[in-house]
């Protein structure tokens, strides 16, 4: 895991691009974190006064891609955060701390790479680092083309069969068991999604990395708010995961996630 | 205060800050640029706690509000696992307690006094007393007969941290004052509650929480300005303070020093840059409200 230096900084925005539903931008940033590690970020202005008089805390993020110097985030406009950090412009500049968390750790035989909406950006990054088969869910066509994110083309399900196949990502995960089960799964998605990867690994004794997501003030470990039940009790996201392995997991179902 | 000199220290409020997590992040670079004048701890309990269910966190216009329920390992976790800990930065160490009965609290401090790492205290009141039903901070005389119980157990400095959630602090202040406190910390955070949205049910896990942020600054700032003008021993300000400029006005209204709670969220450096930005207005605050002898109300 990368440390973080301490505090705050200011990254600038060197590029914003729409792909689908997803706003992708870059800043520059010459740390190098590890996939599945994330940052908390806010905008230097503009943070605040947007619908319900808010964004106030920052918001967390895995990078998608860091190279060069810079880093690469995938935003969907969903809420206040989100809503102006899909509006950032070039030249613009992010506050960011991070890298922050612990992010995947090596594979045991094949990787399998299993990711839905959102949740494909620390699968990006992953996929930089080790080979094997991406499997993607997404809600639409619109939102499907996050897929060309990835070096090579994923396998697709769409749940309204706008592109790739009609249905559920864990389908997929499924056949890819049934043909060769030495696998460690990567998982990043809605919490329905890993649920269901939780438990479908679970029933096939196959190891499994989840990417958690929970709604967080700092990052760093200094509110507990980002608490998920595990087999041990109460983990923090942040400091804790926020990659978690599937069996100290009870349920990836998280409550105050995925509203 | 006990030949402890507060003035113009940057301290954190308690439960905002947690320097190990922090450590495990930033690495020694926490050590080396750490935030703060003195660091308080997370409250401790005798016996652990896991904290409340989640949701745990609710953002609010300018603040959030909380429910984690004071999960920590108890006492004798802390004085083995986290102590030694804490022990390592470079600032004293105050450390926050409570319990749910008088000799919970009592046995608390008896035991931590022992530890040399440990400098001060702060008694965290906002509980209720199991034996009363009472919140022990809310009523002066229940705060009295707390402070009474703990003052002969430790000759280190023991900080009363005041809750917001009371008829008037000051009275609760001049009832600690009188007991033997060394200090006044306020506020705790105030309570506060949010919906699901679109329906009747609690979003928090434990159904209410506490507000902080700049949302509670200027009630915060009343309320130190009130107890400032009654109470003798020093005052250590906060609630929502975010610049030098907000940690100047709580300074303005008598207290001593100040704290950094929330902005720590959004900065983890805040703590630093609000006593650099502090330090550089200082010398234009000739007066405080509590000296220009202005009614307070």
């Amino acid at each position: 895991m990368t440390l973080a230096p301490f505090g705050r900084r200011l990254a600038e925005v060197t590029a914003v691009e729409r792909l689908g539903a997803y706003t992708v931008i870059m800043v520059v940033d010459p740390h190098q974190p590890e996939p599945g590690q994330f940052y908390m970020l806010a905008t230097e202005t503009g943070w605040g006064g947007g619908a319900g008089e808010r964004p106030y805390l920052p918001r967390a993020f895995s990078h998608a891609r860091a190279a060069d110097g810079k880093l690469q985030f995938l935003f969907e406009d969903v809420g206040p955060g989100t809503h102006r950090l899909a509006a950032v412009e070039r030249g613009e500049s992010l506050w960011l701390t991070g890298p922050l968390g612990s992010g995947f750790g090596p594979p045991q035989g094949r990787a399998l790479l299993v990711g839905g909406g959102i949740g494909v950006a620390p699968l990006v990054a992953l996929s930089d680092d080790v080979d094997g088969p991406v499997l993607l869910g997404f809600r639409t066509a619109l939102h499907a083309e996050a897929a060309s994110l990835f070096p090579e083309q994923p396998k697709l399900v769409t749940d309204d069969g706008s592109m790739g196949r009609r249905g559920l990502v864990t389908e997929l995960l499924r056949e890819e068991l049934d043909e060769d089960a030495d696998a460690t799964v990567f998982a990043c998605g809605p919490p329905a999604m890993l649920e269901a990867v939780r438990a479908l690994c679970a029933e096939r004794d196959v190891p499994a990395q989840l990417a958690l997501e929970s709604g967080m003030a700092c990052g760093f470990g200094a509110c507990f708010g980002c608490v998920v039940p595990t087999r041990a009790g109460y983990i923090r996201v942040c400091v804790d995961g926020p990659v978690v392995e599937a069996a100290a997991l009870e349920t990836a179902l998280v409550p105050g996630t995925g509203h | 205060m006990r030949g402890f000199d507060l003035s113009g220290l940057v301290l954190n409020g308690s439960g905002t800050f947690d320097a190990i997590a922090a450590r495990r992040t930033f690495g020694d670079e926490l050590l080396e640029q750490f935030p703060f004048d003195v660091f308080v701890s997370k409250t401790i309990t005798a016996e652990p706690r896991q904290g409340n269910p989640p949701p745990r966190l609710w953002e609010t216009p300018g603040g959030l509000i909380n429910s984690i329920g004071l999960p920590n390992k108890g006492l004798d976790g802390f004085l083995a696992a986290d102590l030694p800990q804490l022990a390592e930065l470079p600032v004293p160490l105050c450390v926050s307690v409570m319990g749910f009965t008088r000799d919970e609290l009592a046995k608390l401090v008896a035991a931590v006094d022992q530890r040399e790492e440990v400098a001060m205290f702060e008694l965290n009141v906002s509980c209720p007393n199991v034996e009363t039903g009472l919140i022990m901070g809310a009523d002066p005389s229940e705060t009295a007969r707390v402070m009474e119980r703990v003052r002969p157990l430790t000759d280190k400095p023991v900080i009363v941290k005041l809750t917001p959630n009371a008829t008037n602090p000051a009275e609760v202040a001049v009832a600690a004052e009188g007991a033997g406190a060394d200090a006044v910390s306020l506020v705790n955070t105030l309570k506060g509650m949010a919906f699901r949205p679109g329906t009747s049910e609690p979003w928090l896990g434990a159904g209410t929480g506490g507000v902080s942020g700049p949302a509670v600054r200027a009630i915060a700032l009343q309320q130190v300005a009130a107890v400032s003008k009654r109470a003798e021993i020093p005052v250590i300000g906060m609630g929502g303070i975010a610049s030098g400029a907000g940690a100047q006005d709580f300074l303005a209204a008598g207290a001593e020093c100040v704290a950094v709670g929330t902005e720590s969220f959004r900065d983890p450096a805040a703590g630093s840059r609000i006593r650099r930005e502090l330090r550089g207005l200082r010398p234009k605050l000739e007066v405080t409200y509590l000296e220009r002898g202005t009614r307070s109300g």
